[in-house]
């Protein structure tokens, strides 16, 4: 069994100054799940996303990934990957360069060889060494989805991955969300487009002001349980 | 190559293929230190003759305030789509990752410095070929103490709202040894009679200061990049 077999979040809470943008945040979740994070602009998720990849400390609380904390450093960014909303692409390289200079800073020896396959699965192999500047979003957006796969992580963060997706491109990566989770992956991941993701997830965190919201589990849609979680907070 | 040095050097790459499909750094740092010197050269040089140790100042001015945005330029392209998040969440040794922005930078500035060293020669009489080795040495370990000292600022402050006007504000008083240094150096090869000894004195300093910087900037980019 992997190292990263679980991911367990304890009374995490983050403070900037005075402002509360997490408080008191707790769910356990095993491989081969896709976690949900949903709730309205400022809810929170970007900043658990970033808790959860080591990018920030929680204030208070405490992350387990297995058997490792976040004082595991390398060892455990390298079992993570993160796709963000700004998408962590150097608009000037191009795609092929953009995904082989990350695949060598995450000291993989087949970088050509993985290069290739992922640009492939992108449906950009035409287009690999054009500049990603002049890329459409929802172009650059597979191209970071593939950047942040690329060394085969355990634990894959997401942070709205659906953005400027056409339905063709959407319904690919579900697919390969669903392909990941076969594979024994666990994927958090912030999104509101809820009527893409119904189905999906096999958990939703409802988020509300920084605060866990109970999931109205009885029935319904996955936007009906969000409206009924959103009003009753 | 071990691991370490293969981060550097990827680094390096990147920023300077970005920086020559761009040329934007480079562009308007070489701009911006040639204007600082031409509008110098206006005003201080009178008959031909410039001030005492005018020279050595202004290089050193150039340098600085250049340096100052390339550091700039260079942080920003890394907040712009969020890259600098992306390195940080790679699996790779943080003062790989340092060192490998340092050197992008030194090279840049050293590229500057290629252009505005002839260029003070030029206007203000300065004996930058006879002095050329001892010049090379001190402006060398002027520019890496600068940049050491720099390159770990504009990472902290690449998150921060103010950041323009905090770089300069932290930067400038922890680099005024390194300033003082520089000048007085230069200012004792650009004498009629140069003055070897003196030059060798405030050389050593700077070597020194570089010694200081970089083991301070390796040992606190890690913490200080963690938020």
């Amino acid at each position: 069994m992997s190292r990263l077999s679980r991911l367990t979040v304890t009374d995490v809470a983050r403070h900037y100054g005075r402002r509360k943008a997490l408080s008191q945040i707790s769910f356990t979740c095993d491989a081969g799940e896709i976690v949900g994070l949903l709730g309205p602009n400022g809810a929170g998720k970007s900043t658990l996303l970033n808790i959860l990849a080591t990018l920030l400390a929680p204030s208070l609380g405490r992350v387990e990934y297995g058997s490792l904390t976040a004082d595991a450093g390398a060892a455990l960014r390298a079992q993570i990957g993160m796709l963000g909303h700004d998408l962590f692409l150097y608009p000037e390289l191009t795609a092929r360069e953009n995904l082989s200079f990350f695949g060598h800073l995450y000291g993989l020896s087949d970088v050509a060889e993985r290069v290739g396959s992922a640009l492939d699965r992108a449906n950009l192999a035409s287009r690999a060494d054009d500049q990603v500047g002049g890329f459409s979003r929802g172009m650059r957006q597979r191209v970071a989805l593939e950047r942040a796969l690329l060394h085969d992580p355990k634990l894959i963060l997401l942070d709205e991955p659906f953005t400027g997706l056409d339905q063709a491109s959407t319904r690919a990566l579900v697919d390969r969300l669903e392909d990941r989770q076969r594979a024994g992956c666990l994927i958090v991941l912030a999104t509101h487009d809820l009527d893409v993701v119904d189905g999906l997830l096999t958990r939703a965190l409802f988020l509300i002001n920084g605060r866990q919201s109970m999931d109205p589990q009885s029935g319904g849609s996955l936007r009906e349980r969000y409206q009924r979680a959103v009003s009753g907070a | 190559m071990n691991a370490f040095a293969r981060i550097v050097w990827f680094v390096v790459k990147k920023d300077l293929t970005v920086e020559v499909r761009s040329l934007e750094i480079l562009s308007t740092t070489m701009f911006f230190a040639v204007t600082v010197v031409l509008m110098f050269s206006f005003g201080l040089v009178v008959d031909g003759r410039p001030l005492n140790d005018v020279a050595a100042a202004i290089l050193w001015v150039a340098i600085a305030f250049s340096g100052t945005l390339a550091l700039g330029r260079t942080f920003e392209r890394e907040r712009h789509n969020d890259t600098l998040r992306a390195l940080l969440l790679a699996p790779a040794d943080r003062p790989a990752l340092y060192v490998g922005k340092l050197l992008g930078i030194l090279l840049l500035l050293g590229l500057v410095e290629l252009v505005l060293v002839p260029l003070i020669g030029l206007l203000f009489n300065a004996p930058v070929i006879e002095q050329a080795v001892p010049l090379l040495l001190l402006v060398g370990a002027g520019t890496l103490g600068f940049a050491a000292v720099g390159t770990l600022f504009a990472a902290m402050l690449v998150r921060a709202r103010s950041r323009d006007v905090l770089l300069p504000i932290m930067l400038y008083p922890m680099t005024v040894p390194v300033m003082i240094a520089g000048v007085r150096g230069t200012a004792a090869l650009f004498q009629p009679t140069p003055d070897a000894a003196v030059a060798q004195f405030w050389l050593s300093l700077l070597a020194a200061f570089d010694v200081v910087f970089v083991i301070l900037a390796l040992w606190t980019f890690e913490p200080v990049m963690t938020d």
